[in-house]
């Protein structure tokens, strides 16, 4: 595992710099095109936006997506069974501490982690997918958030988003800057650099408009080939894909409603693109859905968890011969699949009605017990010392925690 | 003259630098193992721990089954008291059967299945139990890494130097054992 760390870091590094040269890039040419010899300013005002950018998320760029997401944190006593998965996914990988684990309040199904490290990791899964999922597929879905982060995905694709981000900040600051003001101010410069002026500020604008597509179609890349490994590293975790690929399914079928504080950026953290549906090819966040579940339920064939496993499975079911997983990880130790967790036999009502009390314990709801059977749930806003049951009309004292 | 000596100087700084790297490397190699096994014990403690909660429990629900509490709570301080790697696993075996029964037996008390304090237990009992596997796993992968590391040129002469020894690994010898226990009922 580590040597996969070791190649993924430098895989990383490489597209990092990558991302950066291009951010400078578009700072300089925009300088140039501005003033003449500006360029350098032009670089010193993009390497500080970026480096603004960057240290904001390294230190709290996992906060703010759950923010923007309304994620709450769960505590061990909210969902006994989602803590006890997120840490059984711990101790497969072999993290030492245990990601804080978040809920998101919406029915449609789907995940993401995020965090700078694995000791400052997060795991944000949908009340949706607490609901449809049985205890294997989110087995399944847990592995795959944590092989995120054991991969080190998570700040890598959080640093790529933010300078994704200054990309098109940047840019679109420049095109409507010239939009608005530019054509006015340069027809009255009229000293000799002129010419070269006008060619600077075409490729400035050419350089603006394509700079931002560019850094779309690597960022992208990049997490497309992420969202593989963590797949096969969710197999190698539980020795069980059957639970990822049927969990992906369910994820597919239902994800019409939208989840809070999703943009482009932030799209390829979950574990299934949750804009599009259908969007396949360079601009696609992630692998179509199908092809990662045949992949999935390919390594079956096989009778082995392992990464060459799921790398056979991966020549197979797409005919393409690229590695994705690193040549490194193909010769580490292989265990056997295990069976099917039997069954749990809980109503699709009952979950669903205790992903929703996740929810409301998250957001500090007061649970009452009534004799007649009924719960009532307070909000924490509700501040009357006594409440009276509905359906009996019993009075009781409420209790806060 | 001179040159020859920077040669063999470089040379030397080379070799030291390629000792020192692949020294780090055991070592890191060894702790991984040595929290891996840590943690294996924190979840056997752990399942321990569990055991005669959920007897206690059950305990006035399953009159016929007397003689599995009984033989869990034996097969338990049995667990407790085992040394060494190999001993300890056959014991914790023995339980992880025993527990498996217990399980199916409790199907048959619907009163027992539907109590919120069993469900609970329950699910505590079966989450240690996958979190036992999975940490049994992970220390295997560990060990292998380990003893391939000190098996192999050019680590071995270093491992042999410094006296890194190969580990044991954490066997299974039922294969039904092999099979993640129950996950939910």
């Amino acid at each position: 595992m580590w040597e996969q760390i070791r190649s993924n870091r430098r895989r990383s590094v490489v597209l990092v710099i990558t991302m950066a040269l291009l951010l400078l890039g578009l700072g300089f040419v925009i300088g140039e095109a501005s003033q003449p010899g500006a360029g350098l300013i032009g670089l010193v005002i993009a390497f500080i936006v970026w480096s603004v950018m960057a240290l904001v998320s390294y230190y709290s760029g996992g906060n703010i997506l759950l923010a923007f997401s309304g994620a709450r944190k769960v505590s061990r006593e909210d969902n006994p069974r989602l803590y006890n998965v997120v840490e059984e996914m711990q101790i497969a990988a072999g993290l030492k501490k245990t990601p804080d684990v978040y809920i998101i309040d919406t029915m449609a199904p789907n995940a993401f982690a995020t965090g700078r490290d694995p000791d400052h990791a997060a795991i944000a899964v949908t009340a949706g997918l607490l609901a449809k999922l049985n205890r294997d597929q989110l087995q399944g879905v847990i592995a795959h958030e944590i092989g995120h982060v054991r991969n080190r995905d998570i700040l890598f694709m959080t640093l790529l988003s933010v300078m994704l981000g200054a990309i098109v900040l940047i840019s679109e600051v420049f095109l409507r800057k010239l939009f608005f003001f530019g054509a006015g101010r340069r027809s009255r410069s009229s000293n000799g650099g002129n010419q070269l002026q006008i060619v600077m500020i075409l490729v400035a604008i050419v350089f603006a408009i394509l700079a931002p597509v560019l850094g779309q179609i690597i960022y992208f890349a990049a997490s497309r080939r992420r969202e593989y490994l963590a797949d096969a590293s969710a197999a190698v975790f539980t020795r069980y894909p059957e639970g990822l690929a049927s969990a992906l399914e369910i994820i597919a079928a239902g994800s019409s409603e939208p989840i809070p504080g999703v943009s482009r950026a932030t799209a390829p953290l979950y574990i299934n693109n949750p804009l599009s549906r259908s969007a396949v090819g360079l601009f696609s966040t992630h692998p179509p859905i199908e092809e990662r579940i045949a992949i999935l339920r390919g390594m079956g064939g096989s009778g082995e968890a392992s990464f060459k496993a799921y790398q056979g499975a991966y020549g197979n079911v797409t005919r393409r011969a690229s590695n994705i997983v690193p040549q490194s990880a193909l010769g580490l130790a292989a265990a056997p699949l295990r069976g099917a967790a039997p069954s749990d036999d809980a109503s699709p009502r009952k979950a669903m009605r205790e992903a929703y009390n996740t929810v409301r314990k998250a957001n500090r709801y007061t649970f009452v017990d009534c004799e007649c059977g009924l719960r009532i749930k307070l909000p924490p806003t509700y501040r009357n010392p006594s409440v009276t049951c509905p359906r009996c009309g019993t009075q009781h004292v409420v209790r806060k925690p | 003259m001179s040159q020859v000596l920077i040669v063999i100087a470089l040379a030397a700084a080379a070799a030291i630098a390629a000792v020192v790297a692949l020294y780090n490397g055991l070592v890191r190699l060894r702790n991984e193992t040595d929290n891996a096994w840590a943690q294996i014990d924190v979840q056997l403690q752990r399942r321990h721990d569990l055991i005669p909660n959920l007897v206690e429990t059950v305990k006035g629900y399953m009159r016929h089954e007397r003689e599995l509490l009984e033989n869990i709570t034996k097969a338990r301080g049995a667990a407790v008291a085992a040394q060494g790697v190999g001993p300890q696993a056959a014991a914790e075996n023995m339980l992880t059967s025993l527990l498996g029964q217990l399980r199916v037996a409790i199907e048959a008390y619907p009163d027992l299945k539907a109590s919120a304090n069993v469900l609970a237990l329950q699910e505590e009992l079966a989450s240690t139990e996958n979190k036992l596997a999975f940490a049994r796993q992970y220390y295997n992968d560990s060990v292998m890494r380990l003893n391939t590391k000190i098996e192999s040129f050019p680590s071995n002469i270093v491992a042999g130097i410094f006296g890194f020894g190969k580990r044991e690994f954490f066997e299974i010898d039922d294969p039904g054992a092999r099979q993640a226990p129950a996950a939910s009922f």
